[in-house]
């Protein structure tokens, strides 16, 4: 058995922000005291029954849940196994995401905070809060590197009409790690009534816990419902891979159980399978890196998987063995994500439909014939028609 | 509380040279450039060794540099853009004849993934006595401070406008060299008017610790300088040099705008 005395889940609120070897906060000294006070607000939220129903009652009655797990009937006849999908497609805003911005936005109310600023890539984090600002009454202002507000330009709107300002960032490589970068400069300056809500399961101590704690709804879900289901757990559980956010929340239930846990990462980011350990971004962790250290560049496909590292949980189930870590390229993603339109009638987002281009590509070689299959539907594929038509030329 | 705490000798050379200018009545002067932002960088350095500076913070240039403003981070991916890298920098200050001691600042991440003795063995190379991490709080520094003193190199600390006056204790008494207190809450840029934060991080640090205080971050000017440093023991210019810089003034533009702030805290 893989040893988890380490593994956090097991700590409720003391949880010191180390997974093994990784995590930790490296952040400048001017946000610690913000970094110190949110930890506290959200140990005492998480204990307190109050909070706790608020929170899930805004997840129920506004973001949709629970979701449901669907059998996917006719891809299951072809590949030859059991494939089960945990549809937070279904959600308010289209992904995971709700699950996590409602709680930090919560959160941001209880510290007596206005504001709450994010990073985002793809626009997806960015919808998400805009909407939990607009929901709960707080300013807005997200960051968004400025090749991404060119490349998605329809969320920029989405995110403005929704009463935010985006800021396009200019610095670096315009791309998300640079909207991180901005985002965290200007925290430092108005941390006093600003509070970050960091999108995935990254930066310091205690956002890869606490961000945790948020998604791990999706797992507590699907555990008794594929088990309904099936009788069972499933021989695999499996979930894309940028940040990491929804595939810790869906592993987390299942981390004791005997079900494979399997992170599928893009090949042009694949912060886990080739990474090196580094500490950037306010955590140690593994990051695509030059021989020096300087961070480099994430190319994918899907904008929300364009994340050159990795959440430090993922780093440490990797290391220890209990979850592994694959990788698959765009011409795969591109064709699992046709396949799922067709043969189920569910457009997924590009960033799940690197979990399905796995278990297709592996159906009868890494996954027998006949395993249960259970993969996180992380985001519905409307924000990803038009890229897509693009690149199948259906435009020209 | 209230008192101030005396910190033992230390073996590090910056720390002794900064004290014993602080003895002499000198108001201590550090200016910031970033290494490798163009071909006459190195004679910007002896430019401003010459007009006064007490140390010389040299930037190297991170990918991703969180703590920097719009001026830095231009700096920064000048030289990124030309090709420097940590170890080009170290070997060509390695060149450097200069009797004023050389800081490297930069982002924690590159002595990590260097390693400490990797690192060190640059540093010590480039012949520079301290390092300045923003993104290495307190928690996280002890084990590169460790080996940093072993030979013989200042790992200096941040205290914030926001850091409780216990902790502030804490990092003083941990920061080797002197201890940076940082002006304002923002990243480092050219600011107006000084905040005014700036001086209450000094007078806050100057009451509880013996170590040499240094102020930086938005401090832009002569005045700016002589207003803090009536408090502080001293100051750090960083974006108000760089710019000058990246507007082609070279070492010239340096030397005369270094002079301006060593004439004006010598006024005090
Ligand atoms: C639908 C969807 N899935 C996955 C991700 C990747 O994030 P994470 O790895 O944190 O789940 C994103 C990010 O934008 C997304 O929009």
């Amino acid at each position: 058995m893989t040893n988890l005395s380490q593994d956090p889940k097991a700590i409720s609120g003391d949880f010191d922000g180390r997974f093994g070897d990784f995590g930790g906060r490296y952040i400048p000294e001017s946000l610690n005291h913000a970094v110190v006070e949110l930890e506290r607000t959200f140990n005492e939220a998480w204990a307190d029954p109050e909070f706790m129903a608020t929170y899930l009652s805004i997840l129920n009655s506004y973001g949709g849940r629970p979701s449901p797990v669907t059998k996917c009937n006719n891809l299951s006849r072809s590949l030859g196994i059991e494939l089960y999908l945990k549809r937070e497609d279904l959600n308010h805003t289209g992904s995971h995401k709700i699950n996590n911005v409602i709680g930090q936005a919560l959160l941001t109310k209880r510290m007596g905070k206005t504001r709450i600023i994010a990073e985002t890539g793809a626009g997806q984090h960015g919808v998400a809060t805009a909407t939990a600002a607009a929901l709960l009454g707080l300013k807005c202002t997200v960051y968004m590197g400025e090749l991404d507000t060119e490349r998605q330009a329809l969320n920029v709107f989405r995110m403005k009409l929704l009463g935010s300002e985006v800021v396009a960032v200019t610095s670096g490589s315009r791309t998300l790690k640079d909207a991180i970068n901005e985002a965290m400069r200007e925290w430092v300056a108005c941390v006093e009534d600003t509070h970050y809500c960091i999108g995935s399961v990254m930066g310091p101590h205690p956002y890869p816990y606490m961000v945790r704690q948020f998604q791990k709804i999706i797992g507590e879900e699907a555990r008794p419902q594929i088990n309904a289901l099936i009788g069972n757990d499933p021989d695999f559980v499996i979930a894309c891979v940028g940040g990491g956010s929804n595939a810790a929340g869906t592993f987390h239930a299942f981390v004791e159980s005997r079900s494979a846990l399997i992170g599928v990462e893009p090949a042009g980011g694949a912060a886990v399978g080739r990474g090196v350990p580094g500490v950037i971004h306010g955590m140690r962790s593994q990051f695509l890196q030059d021989e020096f250290g300087q961070l480099q560049e994430a190319h994918s496909v899907s904008a929300g998987l364009d994340y050159p590292g990795v959440g430090p949980e993922h780093s440490y189930l990797s290391a220890i063995g209990r979850a592994q870590y694959e990788s698959v390229n765009d011409e795969e993603v591109l064709s699992a994500f046709q396949l799922l339109a067709r043969s189920e009638g569910i457009i997924p987002a590009l960033e799940p439909a690197h979990g399905l281009a796995y278990i297709v590509r592996e159906a009868g070689k890494a996954i027998p014939f006949g395993s249960s299959v259970l993969l996180t539907m992380s985001g519905r594929g409307d924000k990803d028609a038009e890229t897509v038509a693009h690149m199948l030329g259906y435009f020209q | 509380m209230g008192e101030i705490l005396i910190e033992n000798e230390t073996s590090c050379s910056l720390e002794v040279r900064l004290r014993s200018q602080r003895a002499k009545g000198r108001k201590i002067l550090v200016p910031y450039v970033t290494g490798g932002y163009d071909d006459s960088w190195l004679e910007t350095i002896q430019a401003i060794a010459e007009a006064g500076a007490d140390a010389i913070e040299i930037g190297i240039p991170f990918s991703d540099p969180i703590m920097d403003g719009p001026i830095i981070q231009a700096a920064s991916q000048q030289a990124l853009d030309r090709g420097v890298t940590p170890a080009s920098i170290f070997a060509q200050l390695e060149k450097l004849d200069i009797d004023v001691p050389l800081i490297a600042m930069t982002y924690c991440n590159l002595v990590f993934h260097s390693g400490f003795e990797r690192f060190g063995g640059w540093l010590s190379m480039g012949g520079v006595t301290g390092t300045i991490f923003p993104d290495l709080p307190l928690e996280e520094s002890h084990k590169w401070s460790d080996y940093a003193e072993s030979i013989g190199i200042a790992n200096i600390l941040l205290v914030a406008p926001t850091s409780s006056i216990s902790r502030s204790q804490e990092i003083a008494s941990a920061s080797r060299g002197f201890v940076y207190g940082v002006g304002l809450m923002g990243v480092t840029g050219i600011r107006a008017s000084l905040a005014e934060s700036a001086s209450k991080v000094a007078s806050s640090l100057k009451a509880i610790t013996d170590r040499v205080v240094l102020v930086g971050i938005g401090i832009s000017t002569p005045q700016q300088a002589k207003e803090v440093a009536q408090v502080s023991d001293g100051v750090i210019v960083g974006s108000a040099l760089v710019k000058r810089l990246l507007d082609g003034e070279g070492p010239n533009g340096a030397y005369a705008f270094i002079s301006s702030l060593r004439s004006g805290l010598d006024d005090l």
